[in-house]
């Protein structure tokens, strides 16, 4: 008797954990797909009125009411790729260093330093770009890249302009200055699961620290190594005041690094409290559906990749 | 817990029922006047302990909320035409100026030294004149020093009151420009970059060498930042100070702006400061709840009244004696609860 009712209560906890779970899941997807509507809805207006070619027109004029994604989606693109670029390698350089090579009293300072870094807020790292970064990179930095790159072909064209220390290459600087911490942490815990055994088998068989990484660790962790750059893709894709303040905010699409651009997101924190006129606004929540389509494309096209990636180590094992 | 739920329940009815017996007006809009606005509120509550709570959201957005009801008053920078006023049923006046002035980062150059005339900084800011010795520049500026150097032309990146103000101006004067850009918050730029905020504009304006941006009067001088001087419409070159932004409203038509729609760029006056703009208040016409409406005026009167050095102490331009005779007859006349005049003083 006394079982029975122990099983029955047992039986209601876990009914109520089974739906809390559910229902706590279910919740992003409504979330999700309410977002997804609402932008579609907010939108309306402008993508009756512009169609398709919203997305690659570069115009945009709030006088005459002509709006275009392209200078934008580009400027989220490339300044993202910039920061990609940078900050990959470097976390992946620092985890290691931090598993494999730091003695354990110097990796924890060194890892907790990471994440404070992570714990700074988006406005102080905008402030700090505005205030103390871009004036050293316009008097030391970009002289010297137009001194070195000045006769190349390709790269004269990428650093041309006057060095003001706003603009596309800025706002990547400090992108990638935001998005290592977050992979940095991520790396070094992936790489901190690869088990002991596997590592000491191949340092027993003469590998160095480079050869273990190389053959030992990075397939061991490539599911969790591509799952931090792409988590790093993401904040990178979406962050907004810290860009705003340094990327120089012109709806333009210019060759070079120096000059100023806008990212989707500098473009919403800019304009959205003063737009009163409905197309414009709506023209910006279109922006913000293009950004969420992007983020989604992003999403999908990772996990394709990792989906390869463990088909080819199994086929490898 | 159980013994406490009495004291919590009282303690609730108690800040509920304070919380109800002193009268609290809400507003929103605007984002240049919101200091001298909250100055006031506070001021005004220590005297009479009316609460004003101003949220300064833009422009755009106070518009929205006052045609939503969901605040008393709302706030913008740019007048709404009599057309819109009719529409929405809101009447609107200015309660507080300010202006907006060319500021530069010139080697030599000091404040007030450069002199630039309507044409040219239309020109600048098309992108027409690129270099600061351009011989337009040097026959307006005899005698000074001017840089070989390019013009690096900085502008505001949000949609902004202050961008309003200064292509409107533009608008005015120089018919390319109203022909390639135009009147707006934020406009597609011939030229330059774009800082957010006035803070934003200022320290690229101090950052870039040979950049010229705008910004507010307040902002200018509280940065000391290298202002210029403007050829007015009457052919006369003027600073920019409190009296050439008074002169600019006081010389302003607005006995025949109807809903005070008035612009006060440009206006006539050999002291006014051309770049000159008033911050509007939105109100209904009807009002549901009559009290309401008269704490939300007399309010507004207080500020008129008392506000001025206040005002002046944030380098906020103060509305003219003349212009605040017309808007108290504009509110006695217009705004109404129940088909009674709200406003009887």
């Amino acid at each position: 008797m006394k079982l029975s009712i122990f099983r029955s209560s047992r039986g209601r906890g876990d009914a109520l954990f089974h739906g809390a779970a559910v229902g706590a899941a279910a919740l992003v997807l409504i979330l999700m797909a309410g977002l997804f509507v609402d932008l579609v809805i907010g939108s309306r207006p402008s993508l009756e009125k512009f169609g398709l070619g919203f997305l690659w027109s570069a115009a945009w004029n709030p006088v005459t009411g002509n709006f275009g994604a392209a200078s934008s989606i580009y400027g989220s693109l490339v300044s993202t790729l910039i920061a990609l670029v940078i900050a990959i390698p470097l976390s992946l350089l620092i985890a290691l260093f931090l598993v494999e090579i730091a003695h354990p009293r110097l990796a924890r300072p060194v890892g907790g330093a990471i994440e404070i870094l992570a714990a700074i807020p988006s406005i102080i790292y905008g402030m700090w770009g505005l205030f103390v970064f871009a004036p050293y990179l316009a008097d030391h930095v970009q002289p010297a890249l137009q001194a070195v790159f000045g006769k190349v072909p390709v790269a004269r064209a990428l650093f041309s302009g006057p060095p003001m220390g706003i603009g596309m290459l800025s706002a990547g600087l400090i992108l990638a200055l935001m998005v290592l911490p977050f992979t940095t942490a991520l790396m070094r815990d992936v790489l901190q699961l690869v088990p002991r055994v596997l590592k000491e088998a191949a340092a027993g068989m003469g590998s160095t620290t480079w050869e273990i990484f190389r053959k030992v660790m990075a397939p061991y962790g490539s599911r969790g190594l591509v799952g931090a750059g792409f988590l790093g893709l993401s904040r990178a894709l979406g962050e907004t005041m810290a860009v705003t303040f340094v990327i120089g905010n012109d709806h333009r699409i210019a060759a070079s690094l120096f000059a100023s651009g806008n990212t989707i997101a500098s473009t919403l924190a800019n304009e959205f409290t003063e737009a009163s006129n409905p197309l414009y606004l709506s023209a910006l929540i279109e922006l913000g559906l293009v950004l969420l389509v992007m983020t989604l494309l992003f999403q999908l096209a990772g996990h394709l990749w990792l989906g390869r990636l463990e088909k080819n180590t199994r086929g490898g094992r | 817990m159980k013994k406490m739920m009495p004291f919590v329940i009282t303690a609730l009815v108690l800040a509920t029922t304070a919380w109800a017996g002193t009268m609290s007006i809400s507003g929103a809009g605007a984002t240049f006047p919101y200091p001298v606005y909250a100055k006031w509120a506070n001021a005004y509550a220590a005297q009479t302990g009316v609460q004003l709570n101003y949220q300064s959201i833009g422009s755009g957005g106070g518009i929205a909320q006052i045609k939503a009801k969901t605040v008393d008053f709302g706030a913008s920078d740019a007048p709404l035409t009599k057309d819109k006023l009719d529409a929405f049923g809101l009447v609107q006046w200015p309660q507080i100026m300010g202006g907006v002035v060319p500021v530069v980062n010139v080697r030599g150059i000091a404040p007030n030294q450069l002199k630039l005339t309507p044409t040219l900084l239309a020109n600048i800011f098309l992108g027409k004149v690129t270099r600061w010795n351009d011989p337009a520049i040097a026959a307006a500026n005899p005698g000074l020093k001017l840089p070989n150097k390019g013009i690096t032309v900085v502008h505001r990146a949000d949609g902004s009151g202050t961008t309003w103000i200064f292509t409107n101006y533009l608008d005015k004067i120089s018919r390319e420009w109203h022909r390639l850009v135009g009147t707006a918050k934020a406009v597609s730029w011939p030229t330059g970059v774009g800082g957010k905020g006035n803070e934003g504009v200022s320290a690229y304006v101090q950052r870039i060498r040979g950049s010229i941006g705008y910004v507010e009067f307040a902002y200018a001088l509280q940065n000391r930042m290298t202002t210029v001087r403007l050829q007015n419409r009457d052919g006369r070159w003027v600073t920019a100070t409190i009296s050439s932004f008074q002169a600019a409203a006081a010389n302003a038509d607005w006995a025949h702006a109807p809903g005070f729609y008035l612009v006060l760029t440009d206006q006539p006056g050999e002291k006014s400061w051309p770049i000159t703009g008033a911050s509007f208040i939105l109100v209904h016409t009807s009002q549901k709840n009559p009290a309401k409406a008269r704490a939300v005026l007399s309010f507004f009167n207080w500020a008129f009244a008392h506000g001025d050095a206040m005002a002046k102490g944030l380098d906020y331009v103060p509305i003219p004696d003349n212009v605040v005779r017309m808007i108290k007859a504009m509110w006695a006349r217009r705004i109404r609860a129940g088909g009674q005049s709200v406003w009887a003083k």
